[in-house]
């Protein structure tokens, strides 16, 4: 991974495509777990309830990051694509968006999170 | 090379100009699809408390046609957004040449498998006690 200069672009970047990736592999084992519906409830029921162990209902909060700030990023990314304007304001808009994003991440690790101490 | 973090809509093929902007418009779409489904499936629901019952009756009755296509419109455009952008990861750190053209070829055998697969199980679906 080469870095030159990083500021705002090159980390938005990096981040985007990190979390690409992961979202991606996450895909495909979200795949393999819906399958296991053709082997019925015992089977299903038994592998998707590993989901709410609480170091993958952890990890979840992780992938609700990903998704989220892939998100986030991919509309400003289409600002400054389709929206001349925008291109001298781009690093602004991405503190908006972290902005957003770590607003939203606070109620959502919250929401995500109290079931474990409910257990 | 800008430093927005963003990519030029590219003018060499006509292939790329699609995939560029299949990017951004199924990005938009995904943004409220993949995030729908995360907000009623961890959210409004508790992932500890989805089972076989919850998805076969999500899946059955009246809206159960329209979440499965939910579900799959989901499932397409989220594998060929990852596998797009995961093409153009691979692109920029394999340079061309035969071990490129292998690894891209098992990123599409297996994403087109498991693409296959998951439309099977969307569709083929029927409770069973």
């Amino acid at each position: 991974m080469t870095f030159y200069r990083g500021k705002e672009g090159q980390w938005s970047w990096f981040f985007h495509r990190l979390t690409g990736v992961g979202v991606l592999l996450f895909l495909f084992a979200h795949i393999i777990d819906t399958m296991l519906l053709g082997w019925g409830p015992a089977v299903y029921d038994r592998v998707i309830s590993i989901y709410a162990h609480p170091v993958f209902r952890t990890s979840e909060v992780g992938l609700f990051a990903a998704v989220l700030y892939h998100a986030l990023n991919g509309v400003r990314i289409i600002l400054v694509d389709f929206w001349p304007g925008a291109v001298r304001h781009h690093a602004k808009i991405f503190y908006v968006m972290m902005t957003l994003f770590v607003l939203s991440m606070i109620p959502v690790s919250y929401l995500m999170l109290r079931h474990i101490f409910n257990e | 090379m800008n430093s927005y973090g963003s990519r030029p809509a590219p003018t060499a093929s006509t292939f790329e100009l699609v995939a560029w902007l299949f990017m951004r418009l199924s990005g938009v779409l995904l943004l409220i699809l993949a995030l729908g489904h995360l907000v009623i499936m961890h959210l409004i629901n508790d992932i500890g408390k989805i089972n076989y019952e919850f998805v076969a009756g999500r899946w059955s009755g009246e809206l159960g046609m329209l979440w499965r296509g939910y579900d799959w419109l989901m499932l397409i455009l989220a594998m060929l957004h990852g596998v797009n952008g995961m093409r153009t990861i691979l692109e920029d750190y394999l340079s061309p040449g035969r071990r490129r053209i292998l690894v891209l070829t098992v990123l599409y055998v297996v994403s087109f498998a498991f693409l296959a697969a998951g439309s099977y199980v969307v569709f083929s679906f029927r409770r069973v006690m």
